[in-house]
């Protein structure tokens, strides 16, 4: 059969399992659009293309399938850089495909060229410039390979628009012909057992729990270990939702914003079952006194993640789930032998004593201003089983904090890059997969300037959400810093409660706009928002500015020196090499 | 092998990549962001067609070389990648140098040519260009002597090796992995 470039695309999309693509059309990529008209596949015309892209990672968070974004040369390829960027870090599968100016007039300047592959080279897993039409399909192909499988992430085909138009033959390549890409997904039995025999022996042990655990689905054979070894679980900012919070062995988020269990639980342990986690500096703190006594096993399906930060006595390369069933069976067949689990009940009742004595806290005033965290506790009750989004600031935090996780992929976030602006467009990308699933963003007020246009997408493409404005006007993560290590002087970051008035702005998008001053008001707000289902929601509360996420770890310092409120703070310099949030 | 005050040493790693457009870039790339330094890189085809060799010398630490073998080791287009320890491997550089003769200073150029056994390309009454190929230690110490004379320029290929034995890179090198890369196989 005869067939374009752009129309071998769609049918090599389709052959993917490809059900919605977001994107934005243009001058270079106008060849592809055209097949679209009658393709099974959905397009959501994004008002950005940056929202596009985080639209893809939503959908791909939310749904465990490749999210895809479409966008023309120039600057459409080059508002997909952040996105691109925070798939890279918080291996996110998406496939972003790119129009090109036609292959005569690459490298020639032309109008709206960009040198798309080159940018984004140290920000994908891995790119291709499809230069004939004979290649696009397996390149396609290859394209999802890759973003699926190992440690995923992001890869982008750049498609110059002679080869959109190049007429070809169709094929379907059965194989992926990629020889320098095997990941090692099974884990080794003989490094497994060591595993095992470090667990069996340890008095103080911990399930490390990353984002791997929720890239592999393996929540329910975590649970199955965890439960039948008797052993304590934190989850990563990366993790919420790995592991239910209310379960007894559940110890909450570690790291520089964690519960002080969690903290302390890996500060005290003997040994660390880091699964699918990377021993980032926002968990770590200050290296060389992060969890001092603690063997390590550490589990990863990217070598390179091994030994990066943190020595592994027991390194294990390979698929978190397929380890995971490995670690749970062995461990089951050594525990029936030797009668049950150690017994660690001091362990687990310093562990139990430390969660009640150090608990998330925070007071709400019935005459003050809204409390972040009260706000978000009260959406939680009214809500508990929706998927959670939030921006990248205080709110956050609190959210990760105060949000009760009890299933994997109701959590989505920008770990890594820690983008502002991806609340939106990735609770937009995860109620178009999730159709039968509330979802709600926890933005922050500065984020959500960033990206709020695409509430007209979701108005016009009528894929509602709820986004819930932690409004306290200001750039929250930053005044808190510059409140803690800059001696209060405040510097760039005072936004304004009024402006823009966000129910207003919520309104002229098609959405419903709702506001809550007073914590008394919060209830029906709430409560009024869940009861629109055809539209998105905005609610605006209007929250306390002074508010400071707690616990705290400053950067640099030791997971020793955990802060648990303003009483303990000491006047400390921000330390040079630590980022802001 | 030298070493510097850091107890950073020279590493020289051959690797196998796919002849792909970019592909370079992307292995300088990676060394860049990582914050390495490339001594050299010579990149050539192999007996294979498809196949490129990239031979690359930096100043690294131990623990430092693994991290960006096993990054190197992510990009879809390298294959395989070797250390090659100094014994075990033969090394070769080429390099071409347009050395200042003039006068009586060009008899004792050309007894150093001899010495080392290194051949003239090209004759000026002013200049002597000579070819010099050889281990990266003794072109050194031929551009040493060649320095008081006055070098014009100068012009190297970078170092090229192959692991001594009957294995190719393919069949039996020692690649380098993960610990737990290893382990696992
Ligand atoms: C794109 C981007 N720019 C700047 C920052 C730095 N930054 C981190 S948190 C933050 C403040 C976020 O403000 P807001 O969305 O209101 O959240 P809040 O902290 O107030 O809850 C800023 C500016 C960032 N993370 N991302
Ligand atoms: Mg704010």
């Amino acid at each position: 059969m005869k067939v374009t470039g752009a129309q071998a695309l769609f049918m090599a999309l389709e052959r993917e399992g490809v059900e919605i693509v977001f994107g934005i059309p243009g001058g270079a990529i106008l060849p592809a659009y055209d097949p679209l008209i009658d393709s099974k596949i959905r397009h959501v015309l994004c008002r950005h293309e940056q929202g596009a892209g985080h639209a893809a990672e939503g959908y791909a968070w939310a749904t465990g399938k490749v999210g895809v974004a479409m966008a023309t040369s120039g600057p459409g390829g080059c508002n997909l850089v952040t996105p691109l960027a925070d798939a890279k870090m918080d291996s996110v599968p998406i496939v972003a495909i790119t129009g090109q100016v036609p292959t005569p007039v690459v490298g020639n300047d032309a109008f709206q060229e960009a040198d798309i592959t080159g940018i984004t080279m140290p920000i994908t897993k891995h790119n291709f410039l499809v230069k004939d039409a004979n290649e696009l399909v397996e390149t396609i192909r290859a394209a999802f390979h890759i973003a699926r499988t190992g440690r995923p992430g992001p890869v982008l085909v750049d498609i110059p628009k002679d080869v959109q138009l190049q007429e070809i033959t169709w094929r379907w390549p059965e194989e992926v012909d990629l020889p320098g890409y095997k990941p090692t997904t099974k884990g080794n039995l003989k490094q497994v057992r060591e595993a095992v025999k470090l667990i069996l022996a340890s008095e103080r042990p911990v399930l490390y729990v990353g984002g791997g655990v929720i890239k592999a689905d393996a929540a329910k054979e975590l649970y199955r270990l965890a439960v039948d070894g008797r052993l304590p679980v934190v989850t990563t900012l990366m993790a919420r939702g790995a592991f239910p919070d209310d379960h007894e062995l559940a110890l909450g988020m570690p790291g520089m914003h964690g519960c002080y269990a969690a903290v302390t639980a890996m500060q005290k342990a003997d040994l660390l079952i880091a699964l699918g986690a990377r021993f980032d500096d926002r968990v770590t703190g200050q290296l060389s006194t992060f969890a001092p006594e603690a063997k390590v096993i550490h589990v990863d399906i990217d070598p390179a993640e091994i030994g990066k930060n943190r020595a592994a006595d027991v390194p294990i390369v390979g698929d978190a789930k397929d380890v995971i069933v490995k670690l749970h069976a062995e461990l089951k067949r050594r525990q029936e032998e030797i009668g049950g689990p150690p017994d660690r009940s001091a362990w687990l009742a310093t562990l139990e004593r430390w969660k009640r004595e150090h608990p998330l806290r925070y007071e709400q005033p019935s005459d003050g201003p809204i409390k972040p965290q009260f706000a978000i506790q009260r959406l939680y009750e009214h809500a508990k089983d929706a998927i959670v989004v939030s921006g990248v600031g205080q709110h956050q935090m609190w959210a990760s904090q105060f949000w009760r996780f009890s299933e994997p992929r109701t959590w989505i976030n920008s770990g890594g890059l820690g983008t502002m602006g991806f609340a939106i467009p990735a609770a937009l990308g995860a109620a178009a997969g999730r159709p039968d699933k509330r979802v709600i963003a926890i933005d922050g007020d500065g984020c959500f300037q960033m990206t709020a246009q695409e509430l007209a997408t979701s108005t016009t493409e009528r894929i509602p959400f709820i986004t819930a404005v932690i409004n306290n006007a200001h750039l929250g993560m930053v005044r808190q810093w510059q409140e803690l290590f800059y001696e209060e002087r405040y510097s760039q970051v005072y936004l304004s409660h009024e402006v823009p008035d966000y129910a207003k702005l919520a309104e002229a998008y098609g959405c419903v706009g709702l506001r809550a001053e007073h914590p008394e008001d919060v209830d029906a707000v709430i409560e009024k928002a869940l009861s629109v289902t055809d539209r998105s929601v905005v609610i605006d509360f209007r929250c306390d500015p002074r508010e400071m996420v707690f616990p705290m770890v400053p950067a640099g310092a030791s997971n020793d020196d955990i802060i648990l409120g303003p009483e303990q703070i000491k006047p400390t310099k921000d330390p040079s090499e630590a980022p802001v949030a | 092998m030298s070493a510097n005050g850091n107890g950073k040493r020279l590493h020289t790693i051959s690797v196998l990549v796919e002849d792909k457009p970019g592909v370079l870039t992307r292995v300088a790339g990676l060394f860049a962001a990582r914050g390495f330094n490339i001594d050299s890189l010579a990149v050539g085809p192999t007996a294979e067609p498809g196949l490129s060799r990239m031979t690359i010398v930096v100043q690294v630490d131990r623990k430092p070389l693994e991290q960006v073998v096993k990054q190197l080791n992510k990009l879809i287009n390298v294959i395989k990648i070797v250390e090659l320890e100094p014994g075990e491997a033969v090394e070769r550089e080429l390099m071409l140098v347009k050395v200042r003769a003039e006068g009586e200073t060009r008899a004792r150029v050309l007894e150093i040519c001899d010495v080392f056994r290194v051949r003239v390309l090209d004759v000026t009454h002013k200049t002597l260009t000579i070819e010099g190929t050889g281990t990266p230690e003794k072109l050194q110490a031929l551009l040493e002597l060649l320095r008081d004379f006055g070098i014009v320029e100068l012009a190297r290929t970078g170092r090229i090796a192959l692991a001594r034995g009957d294995a190719g890179i393919r069949d039996r090198g020692r690649r380098l992995k993960a610990v737990g890369e290893r382990e696992a196989e």
